[in-house]
């Protein structure tokens, strides 16, 4: 047990990456307003992303951009997170601006960004058709 | 010195996480998230990949606070004032009663 | 017929299945004499507020429960993981020791990211072009509103900036600079950190500098939204194009006219260069079509 315990605190940035995570998806879960639940999707990103990064680093060697010709692995960090965290970061974008477009049309139809009205006011108009 | 710099730039992002969820005018929280953007990019320097430092600063910092930002412009939801916010939770609870009024007249028919 | 509330409580305490609700749902289910039947609550309402609330507490609990579960699971893995930094961690493995040591020679690009990005795993690149493409088209579909100014003008907000003076001589002054910044980093994506998406959201925020100063009237006539969807389907066939080229005569041993240079130079790395400048015109016309369309509705 002291053992993990210790190993979590080497891995500090490891576990700051888990608990933006886990912010990110308290504000999914628990925030009201849609505005802030995209904001937290960006966050749980951002916690992803780090996490990637923190494993292709490698301590005391430098940025994988090749100079003075020396190609030895011993001196480069792991590029591979580098590429894909790249990737994702534009992805993100355009997923967050995709769910802006859809708040801004939640919010043509119904006039609010809290999730209890937004339900109130689905149930209403669903009973309306039934009744 | 590295490490305490680095400890100091992790405790602000989750510092600036938490602010942002737990602020309640969305306009704050963008500010913050804004701010929690361009600490990340920094953080993304001391990984060693600048590559990530850039792309984040321009796209994550810029062009995500910014469309956030015409979003809440659209929805005219910028300095709105405490009276403007009282009104609508008034129209809102309004709403609920007359729901809550109609459920009880359908009961008893 | 059921109450949300009361089904809601009824789930709780597992006495219904989700298999049947989902017959439910469905449209045949719904006979006439069903619709014939008035609304009928089963409760009073003193009891409905009672189930909303315990529905709500519920949720809460659940939530909590499943944040818990989630970082409990998340660190413990990371208590099991490698430690930071090191060396000998099974991510350093032989893929990433290929790529630094060979990409060079191989790609001819000096920036090993950009050497992977758009060399090795250049398909995967271009399946992100398409994502922010499709992104791109969404908006268009969910934002468009072409001449209506639906945007309510606020009384404390100033339209026309351009009159300003100090506005317009700093942006005369810093728009030109961004915009050759952003073009730098476009073209030294092989030499140097950046790259196509860094230096596309680059431009593309000079661009909505211009728009946000001048109006979006004038920034539409000035580079107008046809323009804009050429340049995008231009730099996306001509990614997939040359991408396939290279993929085939890489694959069947065939002779590439495409030759890696001398890594170092501007003109060199092959393709890198010249799928990094599309993918810079894909990253930089779909932000600024981003802003466009959440701005005013239309391009």
């Amino acid at each position: 047990m002291e053992k993990l315990f210790t190993h979590l605190l080497e891995n500090y940035e490891a576990c700051v990456a888990v608990v933006l995570f886990v912010i990110g998806l308290c504000m999914l879960l628990f925030d009201r307003n849609l505005l802030k639940k995209v904001i937290g999707l960006d966050i749980m990103d951002t916690g992803t992303f780090l996490l990637l990064a923190d494993r292709g680093y490698i301590a005391g060697r430098s940025v994988p951009i090749v100079t003075d010709g020396v190609t030895d692995m011993a001196n480069y960090i792991n590029p591979i997170p580098a590429g894909l965290v790249l990737t994702g970061i534009v992805v993100s974008v355009s997923v967050s601006a995709l769910m802006l477009s859809l708040t801004v049309r939640i919010y043509k139809k119904y006039h609010t960004l809290d999730m209890d009205a937004l339900y109130l006011m689905m149930s209403d108009r669903r009973k309306g058709g039934r009744v | 010195m590295m490490t305490i710099f680095r400890l100091i730039l992790l405790t602000g992002l989750i510092v600036c996480a938490a602010a942002t969820a737990l602020t309640k005018k969305p306009m704050q929280a963008v500010i913050i998230y804004m701010a929690y953007s361009v600490i990340m990019s920094v953080v993304w320097i001391m990984l060693e990949s600048p590559d990530l430092g850039i792309t984040e600063a321009a796209v994550g910092a810029g062009i995500t606070s910014l469309l956030l930002f015409l979003t809440l412009r659209r929805l005219n939801l910028i300095d709105r004032d405490e009276e403007h916010r009282k009104h609508e939770e008034e129209s809102l609870r309004e709403h609920a009663a007359s729901h809550a009024g109609q459920k009880e007249e359908d009961g008893h028919a | 017929m059921r109450n949300e509330q009361g089904l809601f409580r009824h789930w709780l305490s597992g006495q219904v299945d989700w298999s049947a609700m989902l017959e439910q749902d469905t449209p045949a289910a719904t006979t006439a004499a069903a619709e014939a039947v008035p609304y009928h609550p089963h409760h009073d309402m003193a009891s409905a507020r009672r189930a909303i609330r315990c529905g709500q507490r519920a949720y809460t609990v659940l939530a909590i429960v499943l944040c818990l579960i989630f970082s409990a699971f998340m660190l413990l893995t990371v208590a099991n993981l490698p430690s930071y930094g090191s060396d000998s961690a099974p991510t350093v493995n032989e893929v990433a020791e290929r790529y630094v040591e060979k990409g060079t020679e191989e790609t001819g690009a000096v920036n090993t990211v950009a050497g992977m990005i758009l060399d090795y795993r250049a398909f995967d690149t271009l399946g992100e072009s398409f994502v922010l493409f499709t992104a791109m088209c969404a908006v268009t579909m969910l934002m468009n509103a072409p001449g209506k100014r639906r945007v309510r003008k606020l009384d404390y907000e100033v339209l026309d900036y351009y009159q300003d003076p100090i506005i317009r001589t700093v942006c005369k002054l810093v728009i030109p600079i961004i915009l050759m910044f952003g073009i730098y980093i476009l073209l030294n994506g092989h030499l140097s950190p950046g790259g196509g998406f860094s230096g596309g959201a680059i431009m593309a925020s000079a661009l909505i500098i211009y728009a946000l100063v001048w109006g979006g009237e004038r920034a539409s006539r000035a580079i107008p939204a046809k323009a804009l969807r050429i340049i995008v389907l231009c730099a996306l066939g001509f990614y997939a194009c040359s991408k396939t080229y290279s993929f085939f005569t890489g694959a069947n041993h065939l002779h590439s006219i495409i030759s890696p240079g001398t890594p170092g130079r501007i003109l060199s790395a092959g393709l890198i260069l010249p799928l990094n400048v599309a993918v810079g015109f894909v990253v930089c016309c779909t932000m600024y079509s981003f802003y466009m369309y959440f701005r005013r509705g239309e391009l």
